[in-house]
C-alpha cells in the first residue's frame, strides 16, 4: 500500500518537474514533495505502522524515490536557469550606438599645457623652477641686465610705468638677476611667467604674455651646451624631426648671442605662407650671459661662464597647434579651451 | 636697411655669388636680410628706340603712327597717343611679347585699323616718377637724350637691374647701416677681398675756409667731432642717373645734385650729412651749443619747434640753423639758388640725439643713426668722400681746408685674449681666429687685439668669441648637454599648485588665462573699488590700466564673453596672480583661485559641492560655509568659505542684475592660504573589520533652521558611534506644516571592536532626537 503511494507521489512529483517553467515552480515541488512538511515526508511518517520486515524495502525505496526527484529536480532547474539567463541576457540587450552618458572633466589652457612639458624637459636636464616679481624694478629689468639708462628699451613706449623705478618687467631675465643674487654657482633654473611689453593687441603681438627664463652658470659651460638644451627642448616639444638655426644677435646681457629660429614645419625650409617665404620662423633669443652681468651679481666670470634664453610661450603654443591667432589664447571661449 | 647688391659690388668681390646666397650668408653670420627683392624684372623686352618718321592716323585724330628702329634693322610701326614724339627722339620702345610693371602685357594688334608692333612707353609705365628721371611726371612718352644708345635693353640703359637686400641691423652695429659696412660684413663672411680703402683727408684746417667760416663746438661731450666744408660755385641741377638709381634701390628719393651727395654719402658710408646754404649762415660762424630757452626753429618738414635747452643745435652767429643730428632748418635749406654751400660731417652723442628726437617725435633716418652711437673717425672720412663726388659731379668747386673740431683723438681699443678662452666659451675648436678677426679690420698682435674705431660695440674678448663664432658659423658649433649631477625638481608649493590645477580639471573646470590688468569698467562690473591696487601710469589704454586686487573681474569677462557667444555652459577656472599695494617697495603679488561657471546644472549647491570636494581632497579638513555678503554676488546665496576659522573666500551665485544666465556661480579662494593647509600626504586609518548600523530619520525642522546646526547636535549626541551622517533628502510641501521643512539624514553607527547591538544603536537615535528636540524643536516625521 505505501509502496504504491511512494510509486504515486513519485509518478506526480516527476510530471510536475517535467511541467514546470521557471524556478519559483521547481523550488514550490522541491517544498510540496521534499520538504519537512512534504508529501514524501508525510508518506515516510507512516513508516512506523509497518512491520519490521516491511521496513527496509520500503525505506529503501523511499530513498529512491527520494533521489529520483531530487536528480530530476537538479537536472530541471540546470535548463531552467540556462533559459532565464538567455532571457535575461535578451531583456537587457541596448543599443551599443546610443550615446554614452556624458561624463565632464577639464581641461589645461593650451599654454600650460606647453609650459608644463617645458618644466618636465627641464627638470630631466637639472634645472629648477624660479619664481619673480612681474612688477618689478628698472634695476632687475634694465640695469643689472647691462640695459643702461639711455636704452631705447626702457622708454615708455615700450615699457609699463608705475613710477620712474617701478615697471611690469618686459622680460623674465629678471629672475636671473634675482636668483644669481641669492645662489651661488652651479645655478639651474628655468623661470616661467607673464611679461609686458607696450604692443597693441593684435592677432600676433599681445601686451601681456608669457615667458620661460633659462639660466645656466657653472664652471665651463660653453654655447655648445646652450644649443644641446634648446635642441632638446625643442625635440621634446615639437618631437625629434626639429631642424633649428643659430644666428648672431645683440643683447645687452648676453655675448655671444644668438636668435633661434625653427625650420617651417608647414614647408620644411621651403618657404611657404606660414614661415612668410623665409623657410624659418624666428623663436627666441639667447646666448652666453654677459660677463658684465655675472660680475654685477657678484659671480666671478673669470671662473664661471653661463648661459641663458627667454622665449615666449605664446609662439610656442600657436606652433604646436597652428593656431593662428593669439588673441584667441585670452578669450576663454569654452569652444576653444575644449578642444586641447 | 635697404642695399643694393650692385653698389655692395663696388666693395667687395661678388663674382659668382647670386644675391639670394649673400643674403643667406649674410643672415647666418648677423646681419639678417629680411626680402631680397629684384629690380627690374618686371620689365621685359622694352628696348631703347629712335623715331624714324612720325604722321597722324588717318583714321583717328588723336593717333599718331610711329615708324621706329630699335636697332635690329627692321623698324617697328607703333601707334601711340602722345603727342610729345617726335622725328628723331630718342624713346624706350616695349616690343611685340613685352612685359611691364605691374603685370602688363604687350603684344602686337590692330589700333583704328593699322597694325601696332608695340608701345611706346612713358616713364610711369616704367615704374619712374619725376624723381628717378626727369620728365617722366610730364604727360606722354619718356624722352631720352640722344647718350642712349639705339637697341639697347631699355632695363639695362636705364639702369633699372639691381637687387635690393633688406636688413635688420641690430643696435650694436650701426656700422653696419652703411654699404660699406655691410661689404666689409660680406667679404669677411665669404673670405672674399674688400675693397673699403677710404680717402686721406686732404689739407686739413689750413686753406681758403679759414675766410669764411669759423666752427665753435661749445658742448664737446654732446659734439665729440665737427668737420665742415664749404664748397662755392655750386650748379644745383639732377644728379647721375646711376646715383639716382642706387638711392631709389636704398629707398630714399632723389632730390638734386647737392641732397643726392648728401644721402649717397650716408648710405655709402653710414655717417649722416646736412648741406647748409652759406647764404643763410650769418656771420660766418657755425657754433654748436645748446638750444636757448624760448628759442624756436623751423625745420625742413616746414613745422616749427619749440626747442628747449637740453636739446643741441646748430646755430650761426644769431639763430639755431638745425637740430643736431636730427634734421636741418628749414631757413638754410639748399634751393634752386643756392650758389655757396657748407657741408656738415659730424658726431652727435647718441642718447642727446635720441631724447631730442623723440620730445619733438621726429624720428629721422639721420637721428636713428646717431642714436646708435656713431663711429668719430668716420665723420672727415664721410667729408672727404662728399667732396670727391661734388667733383665727380662737377656740382661745384670745394675750398680748400676743413674745419674740424674735435673733442681730443679717442685712443684705440686693445682687448687681450687667447684663443683657448674663446674656444672654451664657445665649446669649438677655431684655427684661424685671427685671420677671421683681422678680417673684419682688426689687428691682432701680442695675444691682443686693436679694436678698428667703428666697431664702439667691442670692448671685451667675449666679444671676439661672438666675432670668431659668427664668422666660423654658429651652425658648425655642435650642440652638447650641458653636464647634469643631479635631477631637477620642484618645490612643495610649486607641486601642490600643480595638484590644485588636476583637481580642478578632474572637477570639470578649464583653465582660462586672462590679463593681469584691468579698467574701471571691469572693476564696476564685479563691484570692486581700485582700493590698493597699482594704476599703470602709461597704459594701453584705460581698460587695461589696473593691475587687479581679485580675480573676479577678469572671470566676469571670460563669463560674459562666454555668455554673448552664446555658450550654453561655461565651467572656468584660474590659478593666477594679484597684485596689492601694502606700501613696501613692491607690491605684494599672490596667488588666488578662482572657479565657477553657468548653465548644466550649476548652482549655489553645485559649486559648493565642488568645493567641497576640492577642499576635502587639498586640505583633508571640512570647509565651513557661513552665510556672506558680498556686493557681485546674490545675498541670499553667498557664503564665506573657511577652514579651521581661517576664511579662505567666497562663494555665490553671481547677483543677478549683472545679467548672467541664471544661476552662475563663482568661488574665489586665497590660494597661498589653500598651499599652507594643504595637506598632500593621507594618514591612513584601518578598514572597519565589524559591521555598522543605519537608521533613516526624516526630521521636521523649521525652514530657517541651519542643517549645519541640525548635524552639529546630531554629531555630538551621536557620540564615538555616529560613524556618518549624510543627507539625502529635503522636503517641503503637503503633510509638512507650512514654515518648516523635512531634511532626511542617514546615520551609519558602528563599534571599532566589536558588533554593535541594536539596542545600542536606537539608543544612541533616542539621544539625539531628543537633543534635536530640546535644542532646535525638530521633531520626527511620522
Amino acid at each position: 500500500m505505501l509502496h504504491k503511494n511512494l510509486e504515486e507521489l513519485r509518478d506526480k512529483a516527476l510530471d510536475a518537474v517535467r511541467n514546470a517553467r521557471d524556478a519559483m515552480t521547481l523550488e514550490n515541488i522541491r517544498v510540496g514533495f521534499l520538504g519537512k512538511k512534504g508529501e514524501l515526508t508525510a508518506i515516510l511518517k507512516q513508516m512506523g505502522s509497518l512491520s519490521p520486515e516491511e521496513r527496509p524495502s520500503i525505506g529503501a525505496f523511499a530513498n529512491d524515490v527520494r533521489a529520483a526527484v531530487e536528480g530530476a529536480l537538479e537536472k530541471a532547474s540546470g535548463t531552467i536557469a540556462e533559459k532565464e539567463l538567455i532571457k535575461r541576457l535578451a531583456d537587457e540587450t541596448v543599443d551599443v550606438t546610443l550615446p554614452g552618458k556624458p561624463f565632464h572633466t577639464g581641461r589645461r589652457h593650451p599654454m600650460q599645457t606647453v609650459l608644463d612639458d617645458v618644466v618636465k624637459i627641464f627638470l630631466g636636464m637639472g634645472f629648477t623652477v624660479a619664481e619673480g616679481p612681474e612688477i618689478e624694478t628698472t634695476y632687475y629689468c634694465f640695469d643689472a641686465l647691462n640695459t643702461g639708462p639711455d636704452h631705447p628699451a626702457r622708454d615708455p613706449q615700450d615699457t609699463f610705468y608705475f613710477d620712474d623705478e617701478t615697471i611690469l618687467r618686459t622680460q623674465t631675465s629678471s629672475v636671473q638677476i634675482r636668483v644669481m643674487e641669492q645662489a651661488k654657482p652651479p645655478i639651474r633654473i628655468i623661470s616661467p611667467g607673464k611679461t609686458y611689453r607696450k604692443d597693441e593687441i593684435d592677432a600676433t603681438h599681445s601686451a601681456h604674455f608669457h615667458q620661460i627664463e633659462c639660466l645656466a652658470v657653472d664652471k665651463g659651460l660653453t654655447m655648445g651646451d646652450l644649443k644641446g638644451a634648446l635642441q632638446t627642448m625643442m625635440e621634446g616639444l615639437y618631437g625629434p624631426d626639429v631642424k633649428l638655426r643659430f644666428r648672431p644677435h645683440h643683447f645687452p646681457y648676453t655675448e655671444p648671442s644668438a636668435e633661434v629660429d625653427l625650420q617651417c614645419f608647414a614647408c620644411r625650409g621651403e618657404g611657404c605662407r606660414m614661415c612668410k617665404f623665409e623657410g624659418w620662423i624666428e623663436m627666441l633669443g639667447s646666448g652666453m650671459v654677459h660677463p658684465a652681468v655675472l660680475d654685477r651679481c657678484g659671480i666671478d666670470a673669470s671662473v664661471y661662464s653661463g648661459f641663458a634664453f627667454g622665449v615666449g610661450i605664446e609662439r610656442l603654443t600657436l606652433m604646436r597647434y597652428k593656431i593662428n591667432d593669439l588673441r584667441l589664447l585670452y578669450e576663454n571661449d569654452m569652444r576653444f579651451l575644449k578642444q586641447f | 636697411m635697404k642695399c643694393s647688391y650692385n653698389w655692395l659690388k663696388e666693395y667687395v668681390r661678388l663674382d659668382g655669388v647670386t644675391p639670394k646666397e649673400l643674403a643667406h650668408a649674410l643672415t647666418m653670420s648677423g646681419s639678417k636680410v629680411e626680402t631680397v627683392t629684384e629690380l627690374g624684372a618686371d620689365i621685359q623686352n622694352v628696348v631703347i628706340g629712335k623715331v624714324l618718321a612720325i604722321e597722324k592716323h588717318p583714321d583717328a585724330d588723336r593717333l599718331f603712327v610711329c615708324s621706329v628702329d630699335v636697332g635690329d634693322g627692321t623698324p617697328r610701326q607703333i601707334v601711340t597717343g602722345a603727342d610729345n614724339v617726335f622725328a628723331g627722339a630718342v624713346i624706350p620702345a616695349a616690343l611685340d611679347e613685352a612685359l611691364l610693371p605691374g603685370g602688363k602685357k604687350i603684344k602686337t594688334g590692330k589700333m583704328r585699323g593699322l597694325e601696332s608692333q608695340g608701345m611706346l612707353c612713358s616713364g610711369d609705365e616704367l615704374g619712374l616718377d619725376g624723381h628717378d628721371q626727369p620728365d617722366s611726371d610730364a604727360d606722354g612718352i619718356l624722352i631720352l637724350d640722344d647718350s642712349f644708345a639705339v637697341g639697347t635693353d631699355a632695363v639695362e640703359a636705364l639702369m633699372l637691374r639691381d637687387t635690393v637686400l633688406e636688413f635688420e641691423i641690430t643696435n650694436n652695429r650701426p656700422d653696419c647701416l652703411s654699404v660699406i659696412g655691410l661689404a666689409r660684413e660680406a667679404a669677411a663672411t665669404l673670405r672674399l677681398p674688400f675693397n673699403g680703402q677710404t680717402d686721406a683727408p686732404r689739407d686739413p684746417l689750413q686753406g681758403e675756409i679759414t675766410q669764411v667760416l669759423t666752427v665753435t663746438v661749445e658742448n664737446d661731450a654732446l659734439c665729440p667731432r665737427y668737420s665742415a666744408r664749404v664748397v662755392k660755385d655750386i650748379t644745383i641741377g639732377l644728379s647721375p642717373l646711376w646715383m639716382r638709381r642706387r638711392l631709389r634701390a636704398c629707398g630714399v628719393r632723389p632730390i638734386n645734385n647737392i641732397v643726392d651727395i648728401t644721402n649717397y654719402v650716408m648710405l655709402e658710408t653710414g655717417q649722416p650729412m646736412h648741406a647748409f646754404d652759406y647764404a643763410y649762415i650769418q656771420d660766418k660762424q657755425i657754433v654748436v651749443r645748446a638750444a636757448r630757452a624760448g628759442e624756436t626753429l623751423k625745420t625742413l618738414d616746414e613745422k616749427e619747434r619749440a626747442l628747449e635747452p637740453s636739446m643741441l643745435v646748430i646755430a650761426d652767429a644769431n639763430n639755431a640753423v638745425a637740430l643736431a643730428g636730427v634734421m636741418g632748418g628749414a631757413g638754410s635749406e639748399i634751393t634752386e639758388k643756392t650758389r655757396t654751400i657748407v657741408f656738415e660731417s659730424a658726431n652727435f652723442n647718441g642718447p642727446s640725439v635720441r631724447k631730442t628726437a623723440l620730445s619733438l617725435s621726429m624720428r629721422t633716418d639721420s637721428s636713428s643713426r646717431f642714436e646708435k652711437g656713431l663711429d668719430p673717425a668716420m665723420a672727415p672720412a664721410a667729408m672727404e668722400r662728399a667732396c670727391k663726388l661734388i667733383e665727380e659731379l662737377n656740382a661745384g668747386t670745394v675750398l680748400s681746408g676743413t674745419a674740424d673740431v674735435q673733442a681730443g683723438p679717442t685712443p684705440p681699443v686693445t682687448v687681450p685674449f687667447t684663443r683657448e678662452q674663446i674656444e672654451k666659451h664657445l665649446g669649438v675648436a677655431i684655427p684661424d681666429v685671427n685671420e677671421l678677426l683681422e678680417s673684419l679690420g682688426f689687428t691682432v698682435k701680442d695675444g691682443a687685439v686693436v679694436v678698428p674705431s667703428w666697431r664702439r660695440d667691442v670692448s671685451i674678448w667675449q666679444d671676439l668669441a661672438e666675432e670668431a663664432a659668427r664668422l666660423h658659423g654658429y651652425d658648425n658649433i655642435p650642440a652638447t648637454l650641458p653636464p647634469s649631477k643631479n635631477q631637477g625638481w620642484l618645490t612643495e608649493p610649486q607641486k601642490l599648485r600643480a595638484q590644485l590645477h588636476g583637481l580642478c580639471v578632474s572637477l570639470g573646470f578649464y583653465e582660462m588665462l586672462t590679463y593681469s590688468f584691468i579698467g574701471p569698467a571691469d572693476l564696476d562690473a564685479a563691484r570692486l573699488t581700485a582700493d590698493k591696487a597699482k594704476v599703470i601710469q602709461n597704459p594701453l589704454g584705460e581698460e587695461h590700466s589696473i593691475m587687479r586686487t581679485a580675480l573676479l573681474p577678469s572671470f566676469i569677462e571670460a563669463l560674459s564673453h562666454n555668455a554673448a557667444v552664446r555658450n550654453p555652459e561655461a565651467r572656468l577656472y584660474e590659478l593666477n596672480m594679484i597684485y596689492t599695494d601694502e606700501g613696501g617697495r613692491l607690491p605684494l603679488e599672490t596667488r588666488r583661485l578662482i572657479l565657477g561657471g553657468y548653465g548644466g546644472g550649476m548652482d549655489f549647491l553645485a559649486l559648493k559641492g565642488v568645493v567641497e570636494t576640492l577642499l576635502g581632497r587639498f586640505c583633508r579638513k571640512e570647509a565651513v560655509f557661513a552665510r556672506a555678503e558680498e556686493p557681485s554676488l546674490h545675498p541670499g546665496r553667498s557664503a564665506s568659505v573657511s577652514i579651521g576659522g581661517r576664511v579662505l573666500g567666497v562663494l555665490g551665485e553671481l547677483h543677478p542684475s549683472l545679467g548672467f544666465p541664471p544661476h552662475a556661480a563663482v568661488c574665489e579662494l586665497d590660494a597661498e592660504a589653500l598651499i599652507e593647509l594643504a595637506r598632500p600626504d593621507a594618514v591612513f586609518a584601518s578598514l572597519p573589520r565589524f559591521p555598522a548600523i543605519s537608521r533613516d530619520l526624516a526630521l521636521i525642522c523649521k525652514k530657517e533652521t541651519p542643517a549645519a546646526e541640525i548635524v552639529a547636535i546630531i554629531c555630538k549626541a551621536g557620540g564615538a558611534l555616529l560613524e556618518d551622517c549624510v543627507l539625502f533628502d529635503v522636503y517641503e510641501g503637503r503633510s509638512i506644516p507650512e514654515d518648516s521643512r523635512s531634511l532626511a539624514y542617514r546615520l551609519t553607527f558602528r563599534a571599532p571592536d566589536r558588533t554593535l547591538r541594536d539596542d545600542e544603536a536606537e539608543a544612541a537615535v533616542a539621544k539625539i532626537l531628543k537633543k534635536l528636540q530640546d535644542g532646535l524643536g525638530v521633531i520626527i516625521r511620522s
